[in-house]
């Protein structure tokens, strides 16, 4: 219970962190960029708006720093999250309602895959250490960790929409369409999705794979799992039951924070393929000086990894005995 | 003296066991921690670089681009920024790469681009590894209210949402310098190694070779330098390598959105102006394979020796020589 407790009081402190960090950062730089922003919003949104967006940079208002401080800090956590000028005048929850599905979808999908099959995967190379499996895939997947996510659709579009044509190569739909619940409508989002979701299955498995793998080698060398054979239990039942859900132990934090990261898209991802989701999203905020989108998308993502991670420390506290008693 | 000199060992069991054995014959005074891990260390890690072959490929590649970075102007064949050349042709004997669409020659570019990625990539590397130490040593060593107070700071670090909050502060910089970007990326990356750290210096605090440094009265700032960080070279390596990997490639995804200087010559930047100017879709493949080779090469080369020193600094994870001997029959 302390445990949970402690970890709840990080939660907190790290989400106040980040809401100052929103208020901080604006402020610090030279130059106001917000006052620029302001100038050329004037004109163009009503006077509501503008008193709402200059309260929110702490612009041309007479009120004091602390008191911005404290007038934001009741803002955002009412949800008071102001609107969105590149969508003007729909209120940023909206737009962020409007990308949210589409990331979800691509990105969170392709999460739990890439970690079911790196983390199998990861098993058996670990098992057979230095086996076919593992002498060939280890140093293939820290290459591909390597490379750069971005890149690797650029060469998915390449290959499969310019030179083969098979695939579409951006938007989630065919723009001709309208979004509805049918058969053909469903097949153009999965075939618009296929590419992006293989660029990110290919650049994120390799990672779980690796650490799974070394994992395992650990875990191998534990007493209970010698227990396990000593005993003469199958291979299998000591791989699995033994090994594996120990080696599994530690990756379930890393997994509860890319399940948060899901909510931020693989963005670059989303950029390559002008996939219209949360990532997305965040990159034309920050080129179009939306300022009150991009930091409300900042703020969510933010709590999203906050409460995978909080997920994930009471699962694991769940676990694995030795963590409570530790805390 | 025979007890001064094991306890050394237990940081990185393979590089300075062997330092250990070497000069177990040679009696030394206290303190041999210092003397021994200057030349030594150095001479350990050329050993370890030449027994593993994930770091004899990592070592060759990077000596490669750091050459490349070092003396461009000797290798490139043109000057980079001219667009005197005839624009988007294909690879020829006076363009090998051929050229961009506004006429410059890929080539040279590329060679060129290595600089800023070898510049930014050491420079986040050596800060954010100071900046682990900082935080992670002291931490460990410290104990009690400082310790919890760096953790906490670092753990809050860890878990808000790097690449979001880079896009966030670069929006409002506008087109970063280098010096920017430098600054960014420690900013965001020390956290991870402060953790790793900690937790290795926590396993030491109460050795005998400190105990005896403390006897001594040595301050604390000589006990964390001398006597503490030269147990853990191969995690600082490991550590350096972890960091500069991540400053390659997010510095590439940053340059490659826009946000980085669009004047700069970069392989980010590059890819940048290459989406800009539709190279795909005008069959202008190399201007957009070319540079991401050389981001996933420079990337491999940092990602491989980090993994061989994972290796070395934990001998679990060596490969086997003899499988039959841990797997099952």
């Amino acid at each position: 219970m302390r445990f949970l407790l402690r970890r709840l009081g990080f939660f907190v402190l790290t989400l106040w962190a980040a809401l100052t960090l929103n208020f901080v950062i604006p402020r610090l730089m030279p130059g106001n960029p917000a006052l620029a922003m302001m100038a050329r919003f004037h004109g163009r949104v009503s006077g509501n708006v503008l008193a709402a967006l200059e309260a929110e940079f702490g612009v041309s208002t007479k009120a004091s720093v602390w008191d911005q401080y404290w007038q934001y800090l009741g803002n955002t956590l009412t949800g008071h999250l102001g609107v969105s000028t590149t969508y003007f005048p729909q209120p940023v929850t909206d737009v962020i309602r409007a990308g949210l599905p589409w990331t979800l979808g691509l990105v969170g999908i392709t999460t739990v895959l890439a970690f079911i099959l790196g983390s199998l995967v990861g098993v058996v190379g670990g098992w057979r250490r230095g086996g076919k499996l593992d002498s060939i895939l280890t140093p293939v997947f820290i290459v591909t960790s390597s490379v750069p996510y971005f890149w690797v659709g650029l060469m998915g579009i390449l290959l499969f929409s310019v030179i083969l044509g098979w695939l579409p190569s951006d938007f989630a739909y065919d723009n001709v369409l309208v979004p509805e619940l049918s058969w053909s409508f469903v097949a153009n989002v999965l075939q618009h999705s296929i590419l992006p979701a293989a660029t990110i299955l290919i650049t994120s498995i390799g990672t779980w794979i690796l650490t799974m793998r070394n994992n395992m080698v650990t875990v191998l060398a534990e007493d209970y799992v010698r227990m396990g054979r000593a005993k003469g239990l199958s291979s299998r039942r000591v791989m699995v039951d033994y090994a594996a859900r120990n080696a599994m132990l530690p990756n379930l934090t890393g997994f509860a924070m890319s399940l948060g990261f899901v909510v931020s898209g693989a963005i670059l991802v989303e950029y390559v393929f002008d996939y219209p989701g949360i990532g997305f999203m965040l990159l034309q905020s920050a080129e179009n000086e939306d300022y009150a989108l991009m930091q409300a998308l900042f703020l969510l993502i933010t709590v999203a990894v906050l409460l995978a991670v909080l997920a994930a420390d009471v699962l694991t506290a769940v676990l694995d005995p030795r963590t409570r008693t530790q805390a | 003296m025979a007890d001064t000199q094991t306890p050394i060992v237990p940081g990185n069991a393979a590089t300075l066991g062997r330092a250990a054995g070497a000069a177990g014959g040679v009696t030394t005074p206290p303190g041999p921690a210092r003397r021994r891990s200057s030349g030594g260390a150095v001479r350990n890690l050329w050993v370890a670089i030449k027994s593993n072959r994930k770091a004899t490929v990592g070592a060759i590649l990077l000596a490669i681009f750091t050459v490349m970075a070092l003396v461009p102007g000797l290798i490139a064949p043109d000057d980079p920024e001219s667009e005197a050349f005839p624009s988007s042709a294909g690879p020829s004997a006076q363009h090998w790469l051929g050229t961009t669409h506004y006429g410059q020659d890929i080539l040279s570019q590329v060679i060129w681009g290595a600089r800023q990625s070898m510049v930014i990539a050491v420079g986040v590397g050596l800060f954010a590894t100071v900046i682990s130490v900082l935080a992670g040593v002291s931490a460990a060593y410290l104990g009690g209210l400082p310790d919890s107070v760096i953790s906490l700071v670092t753990d809050v670090f860890l878990v808000i949402p790097t690449f979001p909050l880079i896009i966030v502060i670069a929006s409002y910089v506008k087109s970063s310098s280098d010096t920017v970007l430098i600054f960014v990326l420690v900013v965001t990356g020390w956290s991870y190694g402060a953790r790793q750290l900690r937790v290795q210096a926590l396993s030491l605090r109460n050795r005998d070779f400190l105990e005896s440094a403390r006897v001594r009265g040595e301050r604390r700032s000589y006990v964390i330098v001398v006597e503490i960080l030269p147990t853990m070279t191969s995690l600082l390596v490991a550590n350096f390598l972890g960091a500069a990997l991540y400053a390659v490639l997010t510095a590439a995804g940053l340059q490659f959105i826009g946000l980085g200087d669009p004047a700069a010559n970069s392989w980010g930047t590059m890819l940048y102006w290459a989406k800009d100017g539709a190279a795909l879709q005008t069959d202008q493949y190399l201007w957009a394979i070319i540079p991401g080779v050389c981001i996933a090469t420079l990337g491999a080369a940092f990602a491989l020796l980090n993994y061989a020193f994972d290796e070395i600094s934990n001998p679990a994870l060596r490969p086997v020589r003899r499988p039959r001997a841990t797997r099952d029959s």
